[in-house]
């Protein structure tokens, strides 16, 4: 049963691996390609979540800022399918992408030239929001800032970057960001099925990757130390520990995971803009990670597939009703589960809403009476 | 003479004109156990919040081992020797009794180490024995924070054990706790002392009394005076601190 369980995840993956890009090509099941590419979408986001977990689920240090590091992932990506794609659609005459001609640039900006490679643009994707990450996270943990302050100076950079990038249409195009549907990429145009097909797979594969890498950090005493800053970060100091460092290696791991998300997202979506850093973006990341589990590694990937898929299907059939269903959403979390889903599901909240309806037998097992002394000697007496 | 293993020397402490403490000297000798005792307002905890580098004095000098340690973080001073358990238990309640323990007691605390290599076996059986010793062992798997008030005491005590400091400050060890309780924390306390140097800071005086050590008096930030219990007990001026203006007549 044990074993089964463990297995689980990693059956769901595979099916979507093998299965579902099938069952889009063939039409039959009701499951379209734009529906797999949705879902592709959605699993990309998970990245980003993983990362969110990271820093405040597990370290208590809530960022409104992660925005910044998925938009420069995706940029990172598509200034290089942007330079390498030579057609009619991509590229102006003077051979650079299309939109500097509408701007009348004709020499590439200085920090566009690292990006013909496609190696350097691959590294580039996580490596530039972890340097990022690093750097203005040191300055702030070094600081002891934390609490709500650091959730206002991570959403003040936020704003700092969101401003940037609109303004700068000479150098990345400004708010209307940069289109990568019609570019080229191991020979297919991005935007055609084949490729959203490869897209979902690298996302899958990477996927499990993602989660390993936070179970290492979260599994062992570097993770202990992590929930040891958020219970009570002095008291940590007193027993000689530097939190400084751990909060920055920990922020640095979100800004590479969400690189990578906004990187696949943006080949999955066809575009990057400064949308991506948008306020609202950003706090929705915070909202799939509450929703699908704070604390655990399951959690914020069932939170970012399911909250966005529900997305999808309120907007197809209610357009405006999105934001309402979502805050209720967040709402009705917060309040009934504040484990999310999966923390419901774990830690027996099923089998006690099960027992409220009275399917289920209720069981009082407080503290836990396996571990109670006086209850160990009592049972023996009788 | 030994050389004094701490050595405060004319500190003062000032919170904005307010003094917490005033040209408080203090000397502590390696081994030493020492009970400090003070109404409420006394500089007691301040007292502490010096010595572990979490208040900088405003004037003076504090000196560890004779090198001076005003300035120095936290983590720092705690790294030179010092432990400190603080008024409430303060543990990480989201961990288990055995984790909160394990960590405490890592003798490398750098994000490196604690990645890459596991506990040594030595230290792990040391908590073991630790949480043997105070009665925590059937818990070691249970979350720190469901914890009854008097075993997250012990366990905070426990903790400061296992990180093994030259120097160990507790700050109201037996609040809270059973008269049971409270004489075996006088015991661990007694055990650790000529190993460790323990300042015990406490209100409850049939603890100070089990612990027999010398005590040091505070009162409005200054040291009133110094002696066994009973001198102490025996000086008017204690008493007039304690119960308030006697000598009306």
């Amino acid at each position: 049963m044990k074993l089964f369980k463990r297995l689980v995840p990693w059956i769901l993956l595979a099916f979507a691996f093998f299965i579902l890009p099938a069952m889009a090509n063939s039409e039959l099941f009701g499951f379209s390609q734009f529906r797999l590419n949705l879902f592709g979408r959605y699993f990309s986001l998970a990245f980003v979540a993983l990362g969110v977990d990271l820093i405040w689920g597990y370290t208590g240090l809530l960022s409104l800022g992660q925005g910044i590091f998925f938009s420069l992932g995706g940029y990172a990506i598509a200034m290089h399918l942007l330079l390498v794609t030579k057609n009619d659609f991509t590229t102006g005459a003077n051979g650079l992408p299309k939109f500097f001609e509408n701007y009348g640039v004709d020499n590439l900006p200085f920090f566009w030239e690292p990006f013909w490679s496609f190696p350097v643009s691959i590294i580039a994707v996580f490596i530039v929001p972890s340097v990022i990450a690093g750097f203005v996270g040191y300055l702030i943990f070094r600081n002891r800032i934390k609490g709500v302050y650091f959730s206002i100076i991570t959403q003040a950079s936020l704003m700092v970057f969101y401003h940037f990038f609109n303004g700068q249409q000479k150098l990345v195009n400004g708010t209307n960001g940069l289109k990568t549907s019609t570019t080229e990429i191991f020979g297919l145009v991005a935007g055609s099925d084949e490729a959203q097909i490869l897209f979902f797979r690298i996302t899958l594969i990477l996927l499990p990757f993602a989660y390993l890498l936070c179970k290492y950090l979260t599994s062992g005493r570097f993770g202990d130390s992590l929930v040891a800053i958020r219970d009570d970060e002095p008291r940590l100091r007193f027993s000689g520990f530097n939190p400084t460092p751990f909060k920055v290696i920990v922020f640095v791991v979100a800004g590479g995971l969400a690189g990578i998300s906004g990187a696949l997202y943006t080949v999955q979506s066809g575009i990057v803009s400064p949308q991506f850093m948008s306020i609202s973006m950003s706090i929705e990341m915070v909202i799939w990670v509450a929703v699908g589990g704070r604390g655990t590694l399951v959690g914020p990937i069932i939170g970012a597939v399911l909250v966005n898929y529900l997305r999808s299907l309120v907007s197809e059939a209610l357009p405006e009703a999105w934001l309402f269903v979502q805050g209720a959403l967040f709402v009705f979390v917060v309040v009934l589960m504040p484990d999310g889903i999966y923390g419901w599901f774990t830690k027996g909240g099923f089998t006690s809403m099960l027992a409220a309806f009275g399917i289920a037998k209720k069981t009082a097992t407080y503290p836990k009476l396996d571990f109670d002394e006086s209850v160990q000697e009592e049972s023996f007496k009788v | 003479m030994q050389n004094s293993i701490l050595d405060l020397d004319q500190v003062s402490v000032s919170f904005d004109g307010f003094y917490a403490l005033t040209d408080l000297d203090f000397k502590l000798y390696p081994g030493e156990l020492r009970s400090i005792i003070g109404p409420n307002g006394a500089g007691k905890t301040t007292f502490l919040d010096v010595i572990t580098g979490k208040v900088k004095p405003t004037k003076g000098n504090v000196k560890l081992r004779g090198k001076n340690i005003i300035g120095l973080s936290e983590q720092k001073i705690s790294r030179m020797g010092v432990g400190r358990k603080f008024q409430t238990p303060r543990v990480f309640e989201n961990l288990t009794v055995q984790r909160n323990l394990e960590l405490t007691a890592s003798p490398t605390k750098t994000p490196w180490a604690l990645l890459t290599k596991s506990l040594s076996s030595v230290a792990r059986d040391e908590v073991f024995k630790i949480m043997e010793y105070v009665g925590l062992a059937p818990y070691a798997k249970l979350q720190a924070g469901s914890l009854s008030h008097g075993q997250k005491q012990w366990l905070a005590i426990s903790m400061l054990v296992a990180q093994s400091p030259d120097i160990i400050l507790l700050d109201e060890p037996v609040a809270g706790l059973t008269d049971d309780e409270t004489s075996k924390t006088a015991e661990l306390i007694k055990s650790l002392a000529g190993e460790h140097t323990v300042v015990v800071i406490e209100h409850d005086m049939e603890f100070i009394r089990d612990l027999g050590a010398p005590v040091t008096v505070l009162h409005q930030g200054q040291k009133l005076t110094e002696g066994s219990l009973e001198e102490v007990k025996r000086d008017p001026r204690v008493i007039e601190v304690y119960l308030g203006q006697t000598d009306e007549n």
